[in-house]
């Protein structure tokens, strides 16, 4: 089983597409930049994260954001909280971890970078 | 200088507080010891041989009378009373305890200081020439654009898991006192064809087990492009950088097996996509730093007591020989203390020191001081009439050593003295040639020289760009001293060229000195320094010096 997390803390996956489906797509961590536009009409995007010092994810979904891509975007996998502000300002909506995870690091952990808007360079850098 | 904002100070005491948290996560077990080593590592925290070691940033090595106040206290309240100044900008504290750290960090942030991305696989502090605001040759203050890259490479939602550390460094001067072509990322500021500026791009550069030199990616950059352009290849080596072995992971390694026009192609294709993020604010930022960058108000006042005291005082004049550097203002001179004295470990300095620093910075630098890569402190704005005073009391507590540029102002990482890593103890072979050096008394007929030591083969002592480099190994549980000649950090970089087979911990201080005796006898004057030497004639003499057999055998005899 698995638990996700939003803004709003955490919740069951009740609003993924069948991986199966081809409504969703899952694109490994090593993902050329390249295929990435294949995934650009999809409903979900699913970004695997296999370890947590792996921080390609983050970079391949800021291309699918700075691409176009409109649709519901996910980080799985070893994410750990300290790491959701990142996952939401390179683009994700949501992150999907397994249970032990859950359980290491409960929903307060989590709901803490909840504010992930506040104190973010970029967003000044930017405009 | 440039004050914390509101957001800045916001951003810190956030950090800080999310920090002291994973502290308390990593003791209850809510963080493997695997999640919380890139969490302490991008807070500066580093497990070295003996205990934790908390490295603070510098931002382009400038720092208030305030700010060296603060360290000194640090200094002295949670660690052993000094702290070592190292080669890209940052100071060490080697023994603090992991529960005070976050103490540690608050006290920090009190005078708008941190130990944000000091060390882990991100961007780290950004480093700047030592005579920013200034020199005299330069195009323009690299420090406004400095400040610009760290609030933006700061908390990089993309760039905080990395495939390895990446170091950015930024130059305003053709000089190139800030070694921008052993970096990740390089920049020049030069002059543009319509008379503004403009970055010459270098990537690639750095030193370590494999040592490149930073190659052209973009001559000319427009401002307003810097930091689109400067995602654009941090973007493309994060997904194209190896990340199956460390060694091969930085972007030199990917930048030689990609090719340059490569990378380049793919740097341009990706900055297409994120320039159209930047709206242009950050250009406004951008000239709000700078205004706070404005140089002091600078006074006109004579010069007589200087020349004065040159005159009757020999020490002084040597001083002032060695250790001053052109100032941009009439009257004005860029003064260099010494953390070099003869027989101490470079870099390190008290907390008294420290303070006696803030005090002179205060009294006679219009608050000033500067931290160079040579690990010593830079006074940016004296005036002439200054100095006498000012030499005095750097004297009286050890910081008048009149040794800038030369044989004993050597660069040394912290080896086996502190190092995890390290394969030889450097620290003591600095120590050993400054002092042997100073016996001889020929410091001065020598002239410009830099000895660079490493103690292992990831080269933080930088000797591969030394002109005379040496790299400490360990060969079956003995220390062995490789030595490298012909290196130069300067604008035209170059990599030392090994002599040959290395030396035992007994044999390199006299080997050292025979390659100084060499230079001697072959320069073609006291103008011809060691490099322009070693350029004319090769490796040949210094090779016969070191190895041809009536030496070897004085050395069996003399061991
Ligand atoms: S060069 Fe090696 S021994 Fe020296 S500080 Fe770096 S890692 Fe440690």
């Amino acid at each position: 089983m698995s638990v996700i997390v939003t803004d709003a803390g955490f919740g069951p996956d009740t609003h993924s597409p069948d991986p199966r489906s081809g409504e969703a797509v899952t694109m490994p961590s090593d993902t050329a930049p390249e295929a990435l536009d294949a995934a650009l009409g999809a409903e979900m995007v699913v970004i695997d994260f296999p370890s947590s010092a792996d921080g390609r994810g983050f970079t391949l979904a800021r291309l699918l954001r700075l691409r176009g891509y409109r649709g519901r975007l996910r980080a799985r996998g070893h994410v750990i909280a300290d790491q959701y502000a990142m996952a939401r300002r390179a683009g994700f909506d949501e992150v999907e971890i397994d249970d032990a995870l859950a359980a290491r690091q409960p929903e307060d952990q989590w709901r803490l970078r909840a504010d992930w808007q506040a104190h973010d360079y970029q967003a000044r850098l930017r405009g | 200088m440039y004050r914390y904002t509101d957001f800045d100070a916001g951003f810190v005491a956030e950090r800080n507080r999310q920090f002291r948290a994973q502290v308390a996560r990593r003791i209850d077990g809510s963080l493997t010891e695997d999640e919380f080593k890139p969490l302490r590592l991008m807070n500066g925290l580093y497990l070295q041989l003996h205990a934790y070691m908390l490295r603070v940033a510098i931002p382009y090595g400038t720092l208030d009378s305030r700010q060296m106040r603060q360290l000194a206290q640090i200094a002295e309240r949670w660690d052993k009373g000094y702290g070592h100044f190292t080669t890209r900008q940052n100071i060490q504290f080697n023994w603090p305890v992991l529960g005070d750290v976050p103490d540690i960090l608050d006290a920090l942030a009190e005078v708008e200081m941190h130990a944000i991305q000091t060390s882990g696989n991100t961007i780290r502090n950004v480093t700047a020439d030592h005579f920013a605001g200034a020199a005299a040759d330069e195009v323009a203050d690299p420090r406004p654009v400095a400040e610009l890259i760290r609030q933006w490479s700061t908390d990089h939602p993309e760039f905080q898991f990395l495939p390895r550390k990446f170091k950015i460094a930024v130059t305003g001067s053709p000089a190139d006192r800030a070694v921008t072509a052993a970096h990740d990322i390089g920049l020049r500021i030069v002059r543009a064809a319509d008379g503004g500026i403009a970055y010459q791009v270098l990537v690639g550069g750095g030193l370590g087990r494999t040592p490149m030199i930073g190659k052209v990616l973009h001559d000319a950059l427009p401002e307003a492009d810097l930091l689109p352009y400067l995602e654009a290849i941090v973007s493309v080596w994060n997904l194209l950088g190896r990340r199956d072995n460390k060694y091969k992971a930085r972007i030199k390694i990917t930048v030689h097996e990609h090719g340059i026009d490569e990378i380049r192609r793919l740097v341009e294709a990706r900055f297409a996509e994120t320039r159209a993020a930047f709206s242009g604010i950050d250009q406004v930022m951008l000239a709000g730093i700078r205004a706070a960058f404005a140089p002091p108000a600078f006074r006109d006042a004579p010069v007589d007591a200087y020349h004065a005291a040159r005159d009757a005082d020999p020490v002084f004049r040597a001083w002032t020989d060695s250790n001053l550097a052109a100032h941009r203002a009439e009257g004005y001179a860029i003064v260099q203390v010494s953390l070099k004295a003869h027989g101490a470990t470079p870099g390190d300095a008290s907390a008294l020191q420290m303070r006696v620093l803030a005090d002179v910075a205060e009294r006679y630098g219009h608050d000033e001081l500067r931290i160079s890569h040579e690990q010593n402190v830079v006074l940016p704005h004296v005036h002439l009439s200054d100095l006498p005073a000012l030499h005095a009391i750097l004297r009286a507590h050890g910081l008048g050593t009149a040794n800038i540029g030369k044989v004993s102002d050597i660069i040394a990482c912290p080896g086996m003295d502190y190092c995890a890593l390290a394969t030889a103890r450097s620290i003591p072979v600095a120590q050993e040639i400054a002092l042997r050096f100073d016996a001889l008394k020929i410091e001065h007929q020598v002239g410009d020289l830099k000895i660079k030591i490493s103690g292992c083969i990831n080269a933080c002592g930088h000797h591969h760009v030394g002109h005379i480099g040496i790299l400490g190994l360990d060969r079956a549980g003995v220390e062995n001293y490789q030595i490298t000649l012909g290196g130069d950090q300067g604008p035209d970089a170059a990599l030392g060229q090994r002599t040959g087979p290395g030396f035992s911990a007994d044999e390199i201080v006299p080997a050292v000195e025979r390659i100084v005796e060499t230079y001697l006898a072959e320069r073609a004057g006291a103008e011809e320094d060691f490099l322009a030497t070693f350029r004319r004639i090769g490796m040949a003499p210094f090779k016969a010096a070191l190895y041809d057999a009536p030496d070897k055998e004085a050395r069996a005899d003399a061991a």
